[in-house]
């Protein structure tokens, strides 16, 4: 068959593609079960074609699924074996190492037969609520204790499940039905991707992908390293300390913009955590990247040949290239601080692009709740895990303020608290803006917020924390003020650890306050105006409005009178 | 006959961001008019309008048996943030639900994303305590006194109107009614709106947003429709007043004022049941509705000739049409994309050197440049002028001549100066620049819906879209496209074709496994009574048909797919056959159902209709006569890249005949630009029938 394919028409099969794997997206949050996925977004979907390269990604909630899904395909081939991929197969892994980063990640690769003939791949990923082991945690001292560990392994062959895996599976988990759901939702949306993509090449009249992977590939590559090459050749190092758990850590990056590629070097960053938060480098990899397409190449769809230029570098045992058996549940607390160490870098290549600091890692949390054991429960008493995402402020940008209580890097949503309250005996006491968390600057870091959870009546839980900044607050840049830093303690006072597993009696409550972003600039060139609408709005404290930005009695008074008047500015 | 029918004169009336549509019809004759909308008071365009068409059919406006009327008011005022003086009262601890959104941002790749602003800046949300739980069970109590200094402030500040929004209400609403009853006593003139009533559903973020949507809009829309109904009767019109609302069907005129938000794209949902209509008339399964007007373009999926529907929508997107950009409401509603893109929408060039269209418009007042009432920048319409798409001197039928030399002024001034460019030259810019937008948000729209728009067929109205249909079936591969009669006023048009509806909802949680039959036959009569009820206090003793829905999932899921249920269904509801409806949907929708697991019922809906009205099919004709050219001019075809010599019929002239583009066909609503590409058959019900040539012929 000839195929005399235009530039236009491979235009149109790009953007269908793109359009196919956001539908594939769409299919799983729709199908899924583990609020992650469904509420939160924690997910990702690929196309990729008969050599595991990557075409095309939906954007969701993930940036650290963006490398880690691009190399993950063609372990799966390795592992399985080309001659043993059948029409009908769907396979299964949570290999941290050759998935995405912990094993709470499920990947789940389908391949794609067209008239009897393999031309391509699916992928998709998603976060699942448990998978065994310790729970979902830092407290880990090995992977062994994560989880259950599934090795790249066939789910279905044929189109028949592995009912024994299935099995294992069940027997090895707290919340089995959904995880098996999970699981399922994952083949589904694979299996939309298939359909859709059997449509696309009837209706180009295509045999296979192999014209439309390479015109995607050329032209990805081509705008790439045009952007690339516009860019200063230099380099610079960017540093930044965070909590850790056992010990503070230190990100170190040294990035150098060469004609062809970026390289972020990360030598001289701490080593790993005897707890789980240490990071493969495949989900380091993925935000060090993110941070820098953000920046440089936002509108440039990832694939195979639009991530290659931005390559990343590790010594093995630093905490951004852990290697097995670390243990790594809770990675993405190291990852989602790699972009404003990152940023610290290409600030001095680059001025007036990055951001200041902001809360970095998400304010995660979880809940193990059982029926309390001091005394007898009262009937209907139940065990539950319930996941919270949540977010502090992000950094102040040269020309905004930081967003409030938004997710930077990560952009997976809240969940809504009537949906967790659903989800298990949990009550959300409280979840609002912190006001005066913001650092102070010209523009001013984003605000954290207030939350407040307890258990219903009957229960005790024990409080899983993936907090970071309580000792490490964002920092502003450009001479801007730092966010306020993380705080954690039971209702009753006593004072809580902003990582690991801690056990909270049946009627008290955890009383947090997440970071603020930093600042960006003099706080005394902010705008006054927009002092005074921070200060009607509560944002900013009165205290802060007179003594960081120089606000006057007269324009107090005048702004506690719009309140009172119920007035806007 | 239905009671619709009965009333044999009858009014329907738009009003449009830019104009208001008003359509006669008396028996089989239909008149219209489009008269320029007066914000200041919204009701004088109306009664214009509405004298106009009455003389045109000779009767006196007290002949007039009904009146239905649908209106963009509403969703102007959120778009605009033109609303009254209003608080939100909510539970203690989550002051900040409507700010804080999802916390996500809903563009990954940009560091300098802005996110839009809550209708209620901060200082206006206050708290009280008091707590549900996920039960519906009282774990906190909320007691007078504990509301009163909330009641103290909003007096003293002087709000108009509050929304109520507490955690679970949409279980239990005995604090929200507290509140109410402590609002009334002491405040007896401020509007109220409860969240358990606005919109009981789960998810506080979209119900919280919803009810201060509709309290920030109910002051304005209440006092416009207490205005409206006084100078109808001024006027000596004493029929019944209907307003259209977002679901496709008709409400009174008290239930709007009281749940405004409900009205909220109802001039759009207008524009899609008379797409329908015309859909069933040509047997279409498949049809992309384009419905373009002064401000906004309003895309929406019309499959085996009905409207798709949803719980939830989003207003006033503010990032490219992105999802999430805007702010969800969530009531029953027709699902549809709408964009600023309208004849009014203005251009200009961004510090990249971009030409951006919209979403500001120039409205009514002072209009785009042509119009010449003071406006200075360029607007689609001028930029449509100055490619000879439009007429200067037979705009809206002659009644606003346009000056074309204003036109392109204020495009060389505001775009061609920056980028050098001639008039024409950035008029084309601006055109294809906004037909772009719109195509993109179609394709967007049905990627969403798992839709494929080829094989689709357009049927484009409102009185800009003639002029932009044919470019965008060019852009989009849309073979075919139907403009019908009366484009130009098709929302009104649509409020004459609809049925009287109420869609009553409820969350109520229940799996299979505890499948409670008593329970859900009480729910589902109770929802039964209540849109019924809403039906019957506008059409009487009509036949009222009920639709029954449930929202069912895997108990786990988040996301519930929509089962119907049939009238015997739903008077003896059973787990086993639920089971096996939903199994079967699932599958249709996502391959595999998923073994072993229960089942959820989530949500519930009663949706009570009059019956639909008849429709006669069109017997088509396929190859008449080419209509005689007396009359050309140059216009512009984008697709071409330049000026091309077309052919200029009047609409009312070339009745049974075919015509080859390129060619402008003339009609007092609107202009229909067939381009080069394409030839049109006029079919006997007026309908132009736009294809694409034959492969081969000329261009």
């Amino acid at each position: 068959m000839t195929q005399d394919i235009s530039n236009v028409a491979y235009q149109v099969m790009w953007n269908r593609l793109i359009s196919v794997v956001e539908e594939q997206a769409q299919a799983l949050v729709r199908t899924a079960f583990s609020t992650s996925v469904r509420e939160a977004g924690d997910l990702s979907a690929g196309v990729y074609d008969t050599e595991g390269r990557m075409l095309a990604q939906a954007v969701t909630g993930t940036p650290g699924h963006v490398n880690a899904m691009a190399d993950a395909v063609a372990y799966f081939i390795r592992r399985i074996g080309r001659e043993n991929i059948f029409e009908g197969d769907v396979y299964i892994t949570n290999d941290p190492w050759e998935g995405t980063g912990h094993l709470h990640d499920i990947t789940m690769v389908t391949p794609s037969f067209y008239g009897g003939a393999l031309v391509g791949f699916f992928a998709c990923t998603a976060h699942v609520v448990d998978i065994g082991g310790r729970g979902f945690g830092a407290d880990a001292a090995s992977v062994y204790e994560e989880g259950l560990y599934l090795p790249i392994m066939k789910f279905a062959e044929r189109g028949v499940v592995d009912k024994t895996l299935m099995q294992i599976v069940r027997g090895n988990v707290r919340e089995p039905d959904q995880l098996v759901g999970d699981i399922y939702a994952l083949a589904t949306c694979n299996e939309i991707g298939h359909r859709r993509l059997t449509e696309m090449l009837q209706e180009f009249g295509l045999d296979d992908l192999t014209g439309v992977a390479s015109f995607i590939l050329d032209n990805s590559r081509r705008a790439t390293l045009e952007r690339i090459a516009s860019l200063p050749q230099a380099e610079a190092t960017g540093e930044m300390t965070v909590d850790g758990f056992s010990a503070p850590i230190t990100l170190r990056v040294k990035l150098t913009i060469e004609k062809d590629r970026i390289l972020s070097d990360f030598t001289g960053t701490s080593g790993v955590d005897k707890k789980g938060i240490n990071c493969p480098l495949v989900y380091a990899k993925a935000y060090a990247c993110y941070a820098l397409k953000c920046a440089i190449a936002p509108e440039i769809p990832n694939n195979a040949a639009s991530l290659a230029p931005f390559e990343i570098f590790a010594p093995e045992g630093t905490i951004v290239n852990a290697v097995h058996p670390a243990p790594v549940a809770l990675r993405h607390i190291v990852g989602h601080f790699v972009p404003d160490t990152v940023y610290n870098a290409l600030d001095k290549i680059l001025p007036d692009t990055v951001p200041a600091e902001g809360a970095g890692c998400l304010c995660n949390f979880q809940l193990s709740l059982r029926p309390r054991t001091d005394m007898a429960a009262p009937e209907g008493a139940v065990r539950a895990e319930v996941l919270t995402f949540n977010s502090g402020g992000s950094g102040a940008r040269p020309g905004f303020d930081g967003l409030n209580a938004t997710a930077f890097p990560s952009g997976v949503m809240t969940m809504p608290v009537e949906a967790t309250e659903h989800a298990g005996p949990v009550i959300i006491w409280r979840k609002e803006l912190r006001p005066g968390s913001g650092g102070a600057g010209k523009q001013r870091g984003g605000l954290g917020q207030h939350m407040e959870v307890g258990a219903r009546e009957g229960h005790e839980f024990d409080f899983q924390a993936m907090f970071d900044r309580v000792r490490h607050p964002a920092q502003g840049r450009r001479g801007g003020g730092a966010g306020a830093a993380t705080t954690i303690a039971q209702d009753d006072g006593p004072a809580m650890q902003g990582k690991g597993k801690q056990f909270v009696p049946p009627g008290r409550r955890v009383v947090m306050a997440f970071p603020g972003g930093g600042g960006y600039g003099d706080a005394k060139a902010r705008d006054p105006s927009a002092i005074r609408r921070d200060l009607l709005r509560g944002y900013i404290t009165a205290e802060d409005a007179v003594e960081i930005y120089g606000l006057s009695p007269q324009d107090i008074a005048a702004v506690q009178d719009a309140i009172t008047k119920g007035e806007d500015f | 006959m239905s009671p619709l029918q009965q009333k044999s004169i009858r009014l329907g009336v738009d009003i449009g961001g830019t104009f208001t549509d008003v359509v006669l019809e008396t028996g089989a004759d239909v008149f219209s008019t489009k008269v320029l909308t007066t914000y200041a008071a919204p009701e004088d365009a109306i009664i214009d309008g509405l004298h106009q068409v009455c003389t045109k059919a000779d009767i006196a406006p007290s002949d007039i048996g009904q009146i239905i009327h649908g209106t963009t008011l509403a969703t102007n005022a959120l778009i605009e943030r033109r609303g009254a003086k209003t608080a939100l009262i909510t539970t203690e601890g989550f002051r900040d639900v409507i700010e804080m959104r999802t916390e996500s941002r809903f563009e990954q790749y940009d560091l300098n994303l802005v996110l839009p602003e809550p209708l209620l800046p901060r200082q206006m949300r206050y708290v009280v305590p008091g707590r549900m739980d996920a039960g519906g069970a009282e774990l906190v109590p909320l007691t007078r006194d504990q509301i009163e200094p909330v009641v103290d402030a909003i007096a003293k500040a002087g709000y108009q109107s509050v929304a109520v929004g507490l955690i679970h209400s949409y279980l239990n609403d005995a604090h929200e009614r507290l509140v109410r009853d402590v609002l009334a006593e002491r405040l007896p003139d401020v509007m109220v709106s409860l969240s358990s009533e606005v919109s009981p559903q789960m998810r506080e973020y979209e119900r919280f947003n919803t009810t201060v949507a509709n309290s920030y809009i109910k002051p304005l829309m209440k006092s416009y429709l207490d205005r409206l109904r006084g100078r109808l009767a001024g006027e000596g019109v004493g029929c019944p007043v209907f307003l259209m609302h977002s679901g496709g069907g008709i409400i009174s005129i008290e239930s709007a004022a009281e749940f405004p938000v409900r009205l909220v794209e109802s001039g759009p949902a207008g524009g899609a049941v008379f797409a329908a209509h015309i859909a069933a008339r040509y047997g279409l399964d498949k049809v992309l509705s384009f419905d373009m007007g002064g401000t906004t373009a309003k895309i929406c999926l019309i499959q085996n000739q009905t409207p798709k529907t949803s719980r939830v929508f989003e207003v006033a997107r503010t990032y490219r049409f992105k999802k999430g950009s805007g702010m969800p409401i969530s009531i029953p509603v027709i699902d549809m994309v709408e964009i600023g893109a309208g004849g009014g929408s203005l251009g200009h060039v961004d510090a990249m050197r971009q030409i951006r269209v919209g979403p500001e418009s120039a409205g009514s007042e002072p209009g785009p440049a042509c119009y010449a009432r003071g406006g200075t920048r360029p607007a689609v319409t001028d930029a449509d002028l100055v490619l000879g798409k439009l007429d200067p001197d037979f705009f809206a039928g002659g009644s606003i001549a346009l000056d074309a030399s204003a036109s392109g002024t204020a495009l060389v001034e505001h775009i061609g100066q920056t980028l050098e460019m001639d008039a024409p030259t950035a008029a084309f810019g601006l055109a294809e620049v906004v037909d772009e937008n719109m195509a993109n948000a179609a394709r967007v729209h049905a990627v969403e819906n798992g839709e494929d728009l080829s094989g689709y067929t357009m049927i484009a109205f409102g009185g800009a879209a003639p002029l932009h249909a044919a470019r965008l079936c060019e852009k989009l591969g849309i073979d075919r496209c139907l403009v019908p009669p009366g484009a130009g006023v098709g929302s009104a048009i649509g409020f004459l074709r609809a049925p009287f509806s109420f869609e009553a909802t409820r969350s109520a949680y229940m799996t299979l496994a505890s499948f409670d039959a008593g329970r859900v036959v009480t729910l589902l009569t109770e929802l039964q009574a209540e849109a019924e009820g809403f039906v019957r206090s506008c059409a009487g003793d009509a036949t009222v048909l009920s639709e029954y829905k449930v929202y069912m999932r895997y108990k786990g899921q988040g996301w519930e797919i929509p089962i119907s249920l049939t009238q015997p269904q739903a008077k003896a509801p059973d787990a086993a056959t639920l089971e096996t409806i939903f199994a079967e949907d699932y599958t249709k929708l996502f391959g595999r159902p998923v073994v072993g697991l229960d089942i959820e019922m989530t949500v519930w809906s009663v949706n009570a209709t009059t019956p639909p009205q008849d429709v006669a099919s069109v017997d088509q004709t396929a190859k008449p006569p080419e209509a005689q050219t007396v009359k050309t001019r140059e216009v512009f075809d984008a697709r071409l890249q330049s000026f091309v010599t077309a052919g200029v019929f009047a609409r009312d002239q070339i009745a049974a005949h075919a015509v080859s583009g390129p060619a402008v066909i003339e009609e007092p609503e609107t202009t229909v630009i067939l381009p080069s590409s394409r030839n049109l058959v006029v079919q006997p019900d007026g309908c132009l029938d736009i294809h694409i040539k034959p492969e081969g012929s000329a261009a």
